[in-house]
């Protein structure tokens, strides 16, 4: 048994082993958390204009969200991003703040389409230029809409993110 | 089926013979015929357009004001267009507004379909439409100051004092959220 147990150790990922006989799995609690975390992000979608067509077709089979475990929540309690994707109007905003609140830590913000970075070529009174006015952004991605590949990519890029994050599961972070 | 269509032209002239004082002019721009009137007595206008067994314009397409800022006075007007269905008719008329007597009569009691797109004339131009069974902002929160597509408005994002208060309070609890994020 002392022999083989290297054999029965099978490697994972970077710091994560997995035990097959003893059914077990070998890592830091960081690394674990955060590996949960990055393959299970479930946004909290706010489609607000155009760019949440696009964001329904990025989601829909083609390009397949699924296989990544994101997977749309229409609840904030339920969701750990919330994409926000589209035109964001002032009116909006007290709304969008309220959802973002009800969201239970750890959450992200997606700003998705140049609307919801920068308010785009909407300089008027009823737009609010970008959403990071009120709300804490992790990624933008920009594009007018930005393509299905390029939302993905930056949902990657907040999984890369997630994956350095520290200590982010204690009481004492 | 052609036939029984009802050449807009009869149309203005029948207001014209009814009301000859309310009439200010005929225009005809692109095949397009306005017929330009006072405010005073629309609601008669609008009646007398939506009875009357021959012409019975009984579709209210849409209802919007224009504001002619330092082009033209009166400076508003608030536009109808009325089709009748039964003589496949399209007639527009364009009712003067003056800027410091800003009120016009409503037409909901003629045509129900005109109460959001008065209230959305009244949200954005500030028109006052008497007897409207609810005047309030439709597309702005209820608490905004000023009507911004009048074209004094500022035109940009950033409108430093008149600034909705409710955007502003967001920003500020924003802030203060701030402390209970994870750095
Ligand atoms: S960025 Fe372009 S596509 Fe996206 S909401 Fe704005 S205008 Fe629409």
């Amino acid at each position: 048994m002392d022999q083989n147990s290297d054999a029965c150790v099978i490697k994972i990922e970077e710091g994560i082993k997995l035990i097959p006989g003893a059914n077990a799995v070998v890592a830091s609690i960081d690394k674990l958390v955060n590996w949960g975390r990055t393959s299970s992000m479930w946004p909290a979608v706010f489609g607000t204009a155009c760019c949440a067509i696009e964001m329904m077709t990025t989601g829909a089979s083609h390009y397949d969200l699924d296989r990544f475990g994101v997977i749309f929540r229409a609840s904030p309690r339920q969701a750990d991003v919330m994409i926000i994707s589209g035109t964001v109007t002032k009116k909006m905003a007290p709304v969008m703040r309220r959802v973002y609140d009800q969201m239970a830590e750890p959450r992200y913000v997606i700003a998705m389409g140049s609307c919801a970075c920068t308010g785009n070529v909407y300089n008027t009174y009823s737009t609010a230029q970008g959403c990071d006015n009120f709300l804490p952004v992790d990624v933008y991605i920009p594009g007018c809409p930005p393509r299905p590949e390029a939302f993905i990519e930056g949902l990657m890029k907040l999984q890369e993110k997630i994956k350095n994050e520290h200590l982010r599961w204690s009481r004492w972070r | 089926m052609v036939g029984n269509v009802l050449n807009p032209k009869e149309a203005a002239e029948k207001i014209k013979e009814k009301f000859p004082e309310e009439i200010r002019e005929i225009r005809e721009h692109n095949g397009q015929l306005s017929v330009i009137i006072r405010r005073d007595r629309v609601s008669e206008i609008l009646k007398y357009l939506n009875s009357d067994p021959l012409l019975k314009f009984d579709l209210l397409k849409d209802v919007c004001g224009v504001d002619y800022y330092k082009k033209k006075e009166p400076r508003f007007e608030v536009v109808y267009h009325l089709y009748s269905l039964q003589n496949r008719c399209l007639l527009r008329l364009r009712a003067e507004v003056p800027e410091d007597d800003c009120w016009i009569q409503s037409s909901v009691d003629i045509f129900e379909g005109a109460n959001w797109p008065e209230r959305e004339c009244y949200d954005l131009f500030g028109i006052v439409f008497k007897g409207h069974p609810d005047l309030r902002r439709v597309l702005l929160p209820d608490d905004w100051e000023g009507y911004p597509l009048r074209k004094d408005y500022p035109l940009q994002s950033d409108l430093g004092e008149r600034e909705w208060k409710g955007y502003l309070d967001v920003i500020e609890l924003a802030k203060k959220n701030m402390e209970f994020e994870t750095k």
